[in-house]
């Protein structure tokens, strides 16, 4: 599990055992907690793991092994914007990757990482459902369609005025 | 999340059972989907027809199930039926994974009662009192409508004890997937609503037997529920009256790729590829060449201009090496790579192989990885062999149909373009253009002015030439970084 060790305040060990008690800590439920406990928490870790494991009585090693089985469960907290790429097959077909490796070249991170100074995080979607728009990028919540490489550049600078 | 684009009905080639509703009405009132008829069905089966009677219809009607496998939809609610148990449970798998379709999300958001009616018939039909839709967390605009409709169908007693004063009690419950795409596969599916990994177990016991918590379990997909209302609707002659004989009704497919009008289409079955590809898509984009069109996701295959002709049923495009899958229709013209797309959905297969056993978990990574030699130019035609044949290997021996089929794209694609996995390995050449490892750089003489931008911009020094003459890319130095393309006003530098 993640080597930081974080410690978990009073009222945040609090809100999860609310979690857990409101999906009345049955074993079957450990799914939904999770998803429960990402969106308060907006990532897992592994105290957090541990805590449900000891509510739910279960080992800790099977929290783990849900939270790596499901790609939606992230153990590093996201972004302040998350920039996700659709590579789906639409997309894929109409030029994705040029659009991954450009965010990739400019903002000099990789899938799956997430910047030192927090601002972003990298990660790929299969299909967001507007494969008319290919291909697609979100940041947060707006989506971009018809990207093209040149047009990465304007896209971080929406989010970084100051530039990089 | 932006809404999906339901394709207009350009041409009369389209007929709307699936998605009738979804644009007409609004989704969070439920007068509106009253107002199209909505719930009648359901009145109609539990105050006039018994469950054998009315399981009797849908088999009568021939549909047959839409996410994937179209096993017949009666056939699966009679078995059901017949396991006796204290317990029954009616799901819908909303788990939608193929990486390029959206129909089951767009009937969410769009009629999300046409599901929630369908499934108090099935329960109705099979002895089953609860329901439970797994739908992927990442669907959050189909969720929240779905929760709209389920507590307006509580309030109205069309959910809830006693539906329609009859005695019959039947609720429905959301439970949530996490981005597995495995998880689609029903065995999966159950293991993951029981709060596990998503892995697949052999079948049999088929859900059908042993499924949710053990007990007799009907899976069917989104699509499928959508159009059951209707069958009860207007009859099961009427159903089956359209389509092929094998195949009844119609089958939504997300059209996407390099077609003018791409968009969710709903088409009788029958219809030929040439007349979705041109009379509905509109043709190729840009004027290109058509190449390839690919169906059943990264279970499918592609299939070809000879192929255009055959109507679309579940039978043909197996006899074509694809197959029906969940819809996703991506069509490809002469600029895409057969190579790199057969690469591109066993890269998907990789990442999504849940790891179980050990041919899908080991052998299509081996795959991507053959693939990836070819592609940059350091296959060989021994390798040509090996993929053929860990192929086979893979689709006979994985446990799940993950696994069975994930070698698809790569044995269509070698059926169909033998010669551009030819041209890969022994000229080392990609005709499409697409794998960068085999183009190289050139100065076109009559395009170049001789600027020295190209030679500034080379950070190995591979660019020689005089101010104002033609310059020239010495191939054994450059490192295909591309700098000297983007410097160069002149289009004089290009790849091929
Ligand atoms: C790897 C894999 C992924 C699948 N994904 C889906 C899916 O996303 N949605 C779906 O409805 N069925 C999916 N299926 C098919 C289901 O296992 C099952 O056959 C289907 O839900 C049954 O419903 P139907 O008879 O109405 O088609 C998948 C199967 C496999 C092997
Ligand atoms: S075939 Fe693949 S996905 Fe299916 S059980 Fe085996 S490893 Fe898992
Ligand atoms: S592609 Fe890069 S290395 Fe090759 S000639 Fe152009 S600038 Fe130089
Ligand atoms: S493939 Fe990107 S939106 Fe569908």
């Amino acid at each position: 599990m993640s080597s930081v060790k974080i410690e978990l305040r009073k009222d945040q060990t609090d809100k999860i055992h609310t979690i857990c008690d409101s999906f009345g800590n049955q074993e079957g439920e450990l799914i939904n907690v999770l998803h429960k406990s990402q969106e308060t928490f907006g990532y897992l870790p592994a105290e957090v793991q541990e805590l449900i494991a000891e509510k739910l009585e279960i080992s800790a090693a099977k929290v783990y092994g849900v939270v790596t089985f499901y790609s939606f469960f992230s153990m590093t907290p996201k972004g302040e914007f998350p920039i996700s790429i659709c590579t789906g097959t639409a997309c894929y077909v109409r030029g994705a990757e040029t659009v991954l490796n450009e965010f990739k070249k400019q903002l000099e991170m990789e899938v799956g990482e997430t910047r030192t100074d927090g601002k972003f995080s990298l990660s790929c979607l299969r299909c967001v459902g507007a494969c008319g728009l290919a291909p697609v990028v979100q940041v947060g919540d707006k989506t971009y369609g018809r990207v093209a490489p040149d047009d990465v550049k304007g896209i971080i600078e929406e989010y970084l005025p100051a530039g990089l | 999340m932006p809404e999906a684009t339901l394709l207009a009905n350009p041409v009369k080639k389209q007929i709307r059972i699936a998605l009738r509703n979804c644009g007409v009405i609004n989704p969070e009132t439920i007068d509106e989907y009253i107002g199209k008829d909505g719930y009648f069905a359901l009145g109609k089966v539990l105050t006039g027809l018994t469950p054998a009677e009315a399981i009797k219809v849908i088999k009568d009607s021939g549909i047959r199930g839409r996410g994937g496998a179209g096993f017949p939809t009666g056939l699966k609610w009679e078995f059901a039926s017949k396991n006796n148990s204290d317990q029954k449970y009616v799901v819908c798998n909303a788990d939608e994974g193929d990486p390029g379709a959206f129909m089951d999300r767009s009937i969410l958001e769009g009629d999300p009662h046409s599901v929630l009616e369908a499934m108090a018939l099935c329960g109705y039909c099979i002895g089953a009192n609860t329901g439970y839709i797994y739908i992927r967390a990442e669907y959050p605009l189909a969720i929240e409508r779905l929760k709209i409709a389920i507590s307006q169908a509580r309030e109205y007693g069309f959910l809830g004890n006693s539906v329609f004063g009859t005695g019959f009690d039947f609720d429905i419950h959301l439970k949530y997937g996490a981005g597995a795409f495995v998880c689609g596969e029903e065995t999966s599916l159950i293991h993951s609503m029981e709060g596990l990994r998503g892995e697949p177990t052999l079948k049999p016991p088929f859900p059908a037997e042993s499924g949710y918590l053990g007990k007799p379990t009907n899976v069917n997909n989104v699509e499928t529920y959508a159009n059951i209302p209707v069958i009860f609707l207007k009859g099961a002659a009427w159903f089956s009256g359209i389509g092929t004989e094998k195949s009844k009704g119609t089958k939504v497919f997300a059209l996407a790729g390099k077609v003018n009008n791409v968009g969710l289409i709903e088409v009788p079955m029958g219809v030929t590829l040439r007349e979705v590809i041109y009379e509905i898509g509109g043709g190729i984009r840009d004027g290109k060449a058509f190449k390839a069109v690919q169906t059943g996701g990264p279970s499918g295959g592609c299939l070809t201009e000879k192929d255009l002709d055959i109507p679309i049923d579940y039978e043909n495009l197996i006899a074509c090496g694809s197959m029906m899958g969940s819809g996703g229709m991506i069509v490809m013209d002469e600029d895409d790579c057969m190579v790199s797309i057969a690469k591109f959905f066993l890269d998907f297969s990789v990442e999504e192989s849940c790891g179980k056993c050990s041919p899908c978990r080991i052998g299509n990574k081996r795959l991507y990885e053959l693939l990836e030699r070819i592609c940059t130019g350091k296959g060989e035609m021994k390798d040509i062999d090996r993929l053929r044949n860990l192929s086979e290997v893979i689709k006979d021996t994985s446990l799940c149909g993950l696994g069975q089929s994930s070698p698809n794209p790569v044995l269509s694609t070698l059926d169909n373009f033998y010669h551009e996995y030819i041209s890969h390995v022994e000229d080392k050449k990609c005709t499409a253009g697409v794998c960068r490892d085999l183009m190289e750089y050139f100065i076109v003489e009559d395009n170049c002015v001789g600027c020295t931008a190209c030679a500034r911009a080379c950070p190995v020094g591979a660019i020689t030439g005089e101010r104002k003459e033609i310059h020239l890319i010495n191939l054994e130095i450059c490192i295909k970084c591309g700098a000297c393309m983007e410097k160069c006003k002149f289009d004089a530098v290009i790849l091929k």
